[in-house]
């Protein structure tokens, strides 16, 4: 079965049009890149397919559950990465962690892990505030795996990492996690080669949606144009 | 560096985190924030005192009794409270605490318990400085004798404003006049408040013939506790949940 099988999803703000008749499948474990140009309805689609947002037509289906109406089933079995960290500043990252490991039932063990999996455990006491985006960026990424989602809804989760940051969060929200993911990037090569589908969106209409093997990245960079 | 990776996901559908763990892990959150930042009981008691100073100075005489004392001291202690209500919902709303409540497989009424009894203990901290201060600046005797008496209306009152006030910040913290617009809805249903805890505890606080305290206003607060009690937890069920929870599906 699909993790996700979205018909016709639109969503407005007001008068104006965010997403308008898009339409997608994807099945577990397959990773779905989204391109677009800035307010392009990347960052709509993942709060809509979070259950955070109604949307205002089609019909939507994540993990089997209808949403809206069975939102309260999806939640817990998706890990959201956007561009707020969803942290709390005067906390520490462990403190952070405990919180949000509290509200899903995760055991206290797997936050020390998580920990040493960002390479934040020596600072793990520090105020969220005091450290670099960068760390920042990686305490956020163990707090959207902390519960073990099934799909992960990523949106340009490398910003602010350097390049051995990357590699350190590979296995936690990499194609080898095992996840079925959906990624927003504005990286035409690295979304790529992550990607086993792209979506490309523009004025939050479907502008391309392909097998990631037929497009190419000129294909990509013609979004942004 | 090696570190090896948590397993793969399972797949399995999440267990629903009970709502008493839920509102554990919110308040002991609520309370590190306030810990660290501590913006609000400590600007919450700072305005108490210094309002009882200004009364002290301002009113130019030894001592106040009776309906004045009372009024004095529940105007001052519900305009102390609006600091608190406003500061209820900032750290979530701006650092994105709603979101990550709302992916979290809990019950949406836990926010709601968790914050009323946040800013419940906010105000018992605020009296525990307010009440003495207002005795020591503005009662000719002492406090003493009244003081269990007065401890049922500072509860009533205490459960009536952590209601209306987690609504209100609630509602006020998605709008950018947020100041503004916390005060102008609390203060209209903060009235009914003020004037019931007043007429209950003024009796307690007339130095010549301190009397019994009035039940009769005592039932008033709490039936209007009661009222807006079940008022919030409908409305704010509806508010928070954005229409999708699994009330909807029922």
């Amino acid at each position: 079965m699909a993790v996700l099988q979205v018909e016709g999803l639109a969503r407005r703000y007001g008068e104006r049009t965010a997403l308008a008749g898009v339409s997608l499948e994807l099945e577990p474990g397959r990773t779905l890149v989204v391109f677009g140009p800035n307010g392009a309805g990347k960052t709509t689609l993942l709060r809509v397919l979070a259950s955070l947002l109604r949307p205002h037509a089609g019909n939507i289906r994540v993990l089997g559950c209808e949403l809206p109406k069975e939102s309260w089933a999806v939640r817990g079995r998706v890990g959201l990465l956007g561009h707020d960290p969803l942290l709390y500043r005067e906390l520490s990252a462990e403190e952070n962690l405990r919180f949000h490991a509290r509200l899903h039932g995760v055991g206290e063990q797997r936050v020390r892990r998580l920990l040493e999996a960002v390479a934040i455990d020596r600072r793990a006491d520090e105020p969220l505030r005091t450290l670099s985006r960068g760390m920042v960026q990686r305490v956020a990424i163990a707090r959207a795996v902390l519960h073990d989602p099934e799909l992960l809804l990523l949106d340009e989760p490398y910003a602010n990492l350097d390049p051995a940051a990357v590699e350190l969060v590979a296995p936690l929200i990499g194609a080898e996690s095992g996840r079925t993911r959906v990624i927003c990037s504005h990286d035409p090569s690295g979304g790529l080669a992550d990607a086993d589908l792209v979506l490309g969106l523009r004025a939050g209409r479907t502008a391309l949606l392909e097998a990631a093997a037929d497009v190419a990245a000129d294909d990509v960079t013609e979004l942004y144009r | 560096m090696s570190v090896q990776a948590p397993p793969a996901p399972t797949g399995t559908p999440k267990r629903e985190v009970g709502t008493r763990r839920a509102v554990a892990a919110l308040l002991r959150k609520e309370l590190l924030v306030e810990l660290r930042t501590l913006e609000s009981v400590p600007a919450m008691s700072l305005f108490a005192v210094t309002t009882f100073v200004v009364f002290h100075f301002a009113l130019n005489r030894g001592s106040v009794e009776g309906d004045l004392a009372a009024g004095i001291l529940w105007v001052t202690l519900l305009f102390a409270a609006i600091l608190g209500v406003n500061r209820l919902f900032v750290a979530d709303a701006e650092q994105g605490g709603f979101d990550a409540f709302l992916l979290a497989p809990v019950d949406r009424s836990a926010l709601l318990i968790a914050k009323l009894v946040t800013l419940l203990a906010y105000l018992v901290v605020l009296e525990l400085v307010a009440v003495p201060a207002f005795s020591l600046l503005l009662l000719g005797s002492s406090l003493g004798a009244a003081l269990p008496d007065l401890l049922a209306p500072l509860a009533l009152a205490d459960v009536g404003v952590a209601v209306i006030g987690t609504l209100v910040a609630a509602l006020a913290v998605r709008t950018r006049a947020r100041d503004l617009l916390g005060p102008l809805l609390a203060l209209p249903l903060f009235v009914p408040i003020v004037i019931g805890a007043a007429r209950a505890s003024a009796p307690l606080l007339a130095s010549a013939h301190p009397s019994g305290i009035a039940a009769r206003w005592l039932l008033t607060l709490g039936l209007y506790d009661l009222v807006f009690g079940l008022i919030v937890y409908a409305l704010f069920q509806r508010y928070i949940v954005l229409g999708a929870s699994r009330a909807a599906v029922r």
